[in-house]
């Protein structure tokens, strides 16, 4: 039996979280391993959320926002990219692989991007085994 | 009133804490006319076997400094835990696991690697290194397990009270011998400090929050009027708990973080990654890659105390 990787992903409401319902309402298949996390921006992705993921036992995180430029507060975005940018520097240090923890754009219109992003974390995340839990629970 | 009776105990620690708690200087004298101390390494000539005598919740409080790394600070810990009424984390290695925890981005082998092979000054050609337990002709010698993981006091065993700091400052140190002369301990819990965070205490002019660039300390003399963090220091204040008297601050150097998190924050690391990455201002890759280059080491600047209690502990083993 393969290992399934379980993934957090936390979706902005006003693009990618609509971009996976798109995908959804359009019958597109992906991998199921990701558990949605509705937020209202990417910009309010507290960087303890995402460690907070990893220690209750997930493998990778997916933060998923609007385009740069076209958040919906204006700025949120972009607030995301440099609070997650530091902290995958900081988890590189504690030997969190830069491939678990993944920022990316979805507009609200592009199911296909959520799909192949989904599709990409899940195999990369397989591929580097479950996040050592250091022998403990 | 019958004498109360106190212990001090130095696990993973640098001694410092134990010098603060003579901080109180002549106060000392306070202390023994309504206190016994029963067991103090570093002072008194009590051994582990006095402890041992003792009754159970004999001693009514142990200050505790320290962390717990090796197999025979987590067995006193947990003897003093049996002997003591109430345990009082003493300093942010017991509150928090402290400097010492920074070596939870290591293990037990890589560290013995690099202290006992590696490290240019040794002569070591038969590559000998601590063991646990080592036969000789006369017998057998044990010496402590050395733990890959550092931990705070009470991730050992349970904690009445916490005073953090490195160390904690005399101030909050003589609220210590008030509750004992008084005889009115704080409800168990009480982490004897501020509730908000270093920022409140602060006297700093504070403005805009916004930064270009971060400085590393040496790189720049702070002007000693304006807040810290808005000069690009990288000042942990807005995500430490208050309580110290601004002591680094009124000496122009940035907080480090050693009362660990405020009250309601649970990763003090994250925590300040988060405030800085959101102030500085980078809307575009490239500005993003200039900050990243000037945070040299996040894990280690905003966990320095913390390592221990903080949400990830410890590198992945």
């Amino acid at each position: 039996m393969s290992f399934e990787p379980k993934i957090v992903g936390f979706m902005c409401n006003w693009c990618a979280y609509r971009g996976a319902d798109l995908a959804g309402t359009s019958r597109m298949k992906s991998a199921p391993n990701v558990r949605t996390v509705r937020v209202m921006c990417s910009g309010r992705v507290d960087p303890q959320l995402v460690v907070k993921a990893l220690q209750l036992g997930a493998d990778g995180v997916l933060i998923l926002g609007c385009h740069p430029g076209d958040c919906h507060y204006t700025e949120g975005n972009y607030k995301a990219a440099r609070r997650i940018a530091l902290l995958k520097k900081m988890l590189a240090q504690f030997g969190v692989e830069d491939e678990r923890i993944r920022l990316d754009w979805v507009s609200a219109s592009e199911g296909d991007r959520f799909k192949k992003i989904v599709n990409e974390i899940t195999e990369q995340v397989r591929v580097l085994g479950p996040l050592s839990r250091n022998g403990s629970d | 009133m019958a004498k109360l009776k106190l212990a001090v105990y130095w696990s993973a620690s640098c001694g410092g804490c134990d010098v603060a708690i003579l901080d109180i200087a002549e106060r000392i004298l306070d202390v023994v006319a309504i206190a016994d101390v029963v067991f103090w390494p570093v002072a008194i000539d009590f051994k582990y076997k006095d402890v041992e005598a003792m009754a159970d919740n004999s001693i009514d409080v142990c200050l505790f400094n320290g962390a717990v790394r090796n197999s025979e600070q987590d067995h006193i810990a947990k003897l003093l835990r049996a002997k003591s009424k109430a345990l009082l984390a003493y300093g942010s290695c017991a509150c928090f696991g402290g400097i010492p925890s920074l070596g939870n981005f290591n293990c037990r082998d890589e560290a013995f690697q690099r202290a006992y092979i590696e490290a240019p000054t040794n002569v070591n050609t038969d590559h000998l290194s601590p063991q646990t337990l080592t036969k000789v002709p006369e017998g057998e010698l044990e010496l402590p397990e050395y733990w890959d993981t550092v931990l705070a006091l009470n991730q050992v065993v349970a904690v009445e009270y916490f005073l953090p700091g490195c160390p904690p400052p005399v101030e909050l140190t003589n609220k210590i011998v008030d509750a004992l002369a008084s005889e009115q301990l704080p409800p168990p819990g009480t982490i004897i400090a501020s509730d908000k965070s270093l920022c409140e205490e602060c006297d700093r002019i504070k403005e805009d929050k916004k930064i270009t660039r971060i400085y590393r300390p040496h790189e720049i003399t702070p002007d000693r009027e304006r807040c810290l963090l808005e000069q690009g220091l990288i000042c942990i204040g807005p995500a430490t708990r208050g309580g110290c008297g601004q002591r680094c601050i009124k000496a122009n150097m940035p907080c480090r973080g050693c009362f660990g998190p405020p009250p309601r924050v649970i990763d003090q690391g994250a925590k300040m990654l988060s405030a800085l990455a959101s102030i500085y201002e980078a809307n575009d890759e490239g500005a993003i890659a200039r900050m990243l280059t000037e945070v040299v080491d996040p894990a280690g600047t905003f966990n320095r105390f913390v390592m221990s209690t903080s949400m990830l502990q410890r590198k992945r083993l």
